[in-house]
């Protein structure tokens, strides 16, 4: 039996699921490596060599250096990974939830402050649009 | 005998801890937050646990990709502070209780529950955000802790149903326990939150109200929620509320409710903390 993937009509959002893993693991694995300060201070010295220390793709490593967020999601990443690149730039989670939504920091912030982003039949199923 | 004396849920989110770590819990965006925590804090050290079994999830930090256990349970006598990539949390060490986790991988795996046993692990916030939030700032908590990490992060976690089933099995386990334990069980992570993509920042307080509702009440009603409704109904990242649900199994058929709060916004999410104790 394959798994259902009825999710792939929610709009706005990329389940980490077996075809993302199977595309994204090292442009994760990346990330995890920031976990170490050592790394860190080398991402920052020359990101894109430290970058050619793992096989991306062309895309990846794009993405990466673009700070392209919703992009690194589109190839594969996981934002629970791909938020340490963001930490690595001293954004907090909200600057970079704020940027993938396309929203300006502070009209983000005032939504969040209003009960976040209400439920809609548009935001929940692609069919709705 | 052991006993399990009373359950608490609590969302995760580590701005709640960098809130408290840096101080800057008393301003006016946290302090509704945290106003409303005192009295799970006042009730959980009426509760005196000994122990604390509690479910929560790593966050790419004592775990990576590279093996991605469904369920794990942590066997050491200290589990460290994870660094996060920013230090780790300045809260005080966790002490596990090994003899009872012992017993809890011997019963759980031969009642069906293949646990990954974990000798040495670090805690990341998903375990030390659910900690300051019920215990406060405190010089040590005043109870040993056996974390049971479960995987929310690849797709897909284990279902709502059979985490239901590992809390009655925990339940089971505790029970058979020989040692006098008081025991609380805590289930963290969401309420409704979407971390990502173009549709961050979703919140459905409706479906928060309903879950809270049958995590008291009806939690079988709520083992029926699928993945897809998780995700599409409390955001992609609200999916993390399975892990109430092994929290409430081992609770057993009744409780009552001593506690509940519910908040928005912590960071871009809503938070839920409730509070249960079992009969005696």
């Amino acid at each position: 039996m394959a798994a259902p993937r009825d999710y792939e009509d929610i709009p706005g959002t990329y389940v980490y699921d077996a075809e993302r893993g199977r595309v994204g693991y090292h442009l994760n694995m990346f990330c995890m490596s920031l976990n170490d300060p050592e790394n860190r201070k080398a991402f920052k010295a020359n990101e894109a060599q430290y970058l050619d220390r793992f096989p991306l793709t062309a895309e990846q490593k794009d993405a990466v250096l673009k700070r392209d967020w919703l992009g690194m999601l589109k190839v594969g990443g996981n934002i629970y990974y791909t938020i340490k690149i963001a930490f690595c730039d001293g954004l907090t989670f909200q600057d970079v939830a704020g940027m993938m939504c396309g929203m300006p920091k502070e009209e983000y912030g005032k939504m969040m402050l209003g009960g976040g982003r209400i439920p809609t039949p548009e935001n929940q199923s692609k069919g709705k649009k | 005998m052991a006993r399990i004396v009373g359950g608490i849920a609590c969302s995760h989110v580590p701005a709640i801890g960098a809130a408290l770590d840096k101080g800057t819990s008393t301003n006016p965006y946290w302090t509704p937050y945290f106003n409303g925590t005192v009295p799970a804090r006042e009730w959980l050290a009426k509760l005196k646990p000994d122990v604390a079994i509690l479910i929560y999830n790593d966050h790419a930090n004592a775990l990576s990709l590279e093996m991605i256990p469904t369920f794990l349970l942590g066997t050491a006598a200290h589990f460290p502070v994870a660094d996060e990539g920013f230090g780790p949390r300045p809260v005080p060490p966790v002490y596990g209780h090994p003899k009872l986790a012992w017993h809890l991988v011997e019963n759980l795996i031969l009642d069906e529950f293949d646990m990954t046993i974990a000798n040495e692990m670090p805690v990341d916030h998903g375990l030390t955000v659910p900690l300051s939030v019920t215990c406060g700032q405190v010089k040590q908590w005043p109870f040993k802790v056996i974390p049971l990490c479960v995987n929310v992060i690849q797709y897909p976690p284990p279902t709502g149903v059979r985490c239901f089933k590992l809390g009655q099995a925990i339940r089971r386990a505790v029970e058979d326990f020989p040692e006098d334990l008081r025991v609380v069980v805590y289930g963290t992570g969401g309420m409704s939150h979407q971390l990502q993509g173009e549709r961050a920042g979703f919140v459905n307080q409706e479906f928060d109200t309903m879950f809270l509702d049958g995590i008291v009440d009806d939690p079988e009603k709520l083992t029926r929620i699928s993945h897809t409704q998780y995700m599409r109904e409390s955001g992609s990242e609200g999916i993390e509320m399975v892990m109430w649900l092994a929290m409430r199994g081992a609770l057993g058929p009744k409780v009552r409710e001593a506690y509940r709060f519910y908040h928005v916004p912590t960071s871009n999410t809503a938070s839920g903390l409730l509070c249960m104790e079992t009969p005696a």
